[in-house]
């Protein structure tokens, strides 16, 4: 139990390392997987086996299939990398990762500094889940309904392209 | 049977949130921004969970459901999005969309 979160939350870690220093997007999103694949091994772990699944159906599956969809639409060439590896330089990189690893040293501080408690390890199923999602929190369901169908709606608009509209007389005296 | 301390869970959700925002940072390619932001996602319901299974609740699954959700509704919203500026611009360089036009 107790190695088996560490270890899938270090493959996370240096999984997701990975995903912000590639310069190629399909290596990137590779890598994604994999620590999304990690992060639902350490859902499982910590008793939350309806999430694992739905991290990795959703997350790993849906999510990262659109992007590479997205991806495979736009047709980068090899050129995309090189512009990447230019963009993605040290002097770049170095100021935020600083000012962020500060943050992050306050925040371990702050976690580390209160008294240590123990997971009881408690197996909380789907049911207990369902139970909770239709019974104290069913507004939020209806409100997630209007989100998605919002999320529809406004990318059906912006994804529309605009029919460029030429009489066909005209085109064919332009050719 | 051993358990795990709770500081471990909430330290993992810092780390990859953090790993998250700096790549928000230092990219200009948009569709790396959008997959950061997808990791930041990820380490908020991480840490709902953890929260939820120190209390042997499920309301942090319940939260993690409905951030899961925000975060579908946001990323094909986010792709149509980068789509349309591609289309545009001819480029996926996020600065070069800094100006409004009509």
């Amino acid at each position: 139990m107790h190695l088996t979160f560490y270890v899938a939350s270090a493959i996370a870690v240096l999984s997701t390392i990975m995903v912000i220093t590639r310069y190629n997007l399909i290596h990137a999103l590779l890598y994604l997987v994999v620590s999304f694949l990690a992060i639902s091994i350490v859902f499982f772990v910590l008793g939350a086996p309806f999430v694992a699944a739905l991290e990795i159906i959703v997350y790993a599956g849906a999510i990262v299939v659109l992007i590479i969809f997205v991806i495979m639409m736009l047709n980068l060439k090899a050129e995309a990398v090189e512009q990447e590896r230019e963009w993605l330089t040290r002097k770049i990189f170095i100021g935020p990762a600083l000012l962020s690893v500060v943050l992050l040293a306050e925040l371990a501080y702050m976690i580390l500094q209160s008294r240590t408690t123990d997971f009881n390890a408690p197996m909380l199923d789907a049911k207990a889940v369902g139970l909770s999602l239709y019974g104290p929190y069913v507004i939020g369901v209806e409100l997630s309904g209007i989100l998605l169908m919002a999320g529809i709606v406004g990318a059906y608009h912006l994804g529309r392209q605009k029919k460029k509209v030429v009489h066909r007389f005209l085109e064919s005296t332009e050719e | 049977m051993e358990t795990v301390p709770v500081e471990s869970g909430l330290l993992l959700a810092g780390v990859l949130f953090m790993l998250g925002l700096i790549s928000v940072l230092i990219r200009r390619n948009i569709i790396f921004m959008l997959i950061s932001v997808e990791i930041m996602l990820n380490a908020a319901g991480l840490a709902f969970i953890v929260a939820g299974s120190r209390w042997a609740q499920a309301d942090g699954q319940v939260m993690f459901i409905f951030i899961l959700t925000m975060a579908a509704a946001e990323v094909s919203v986010g792709l149509a999005l980068i789509l349309q500026i591609y289309h545009q611009l001819k480029t996926l360089d996020g600065d070069m969309a800094s100006k409004m036009k009509g």
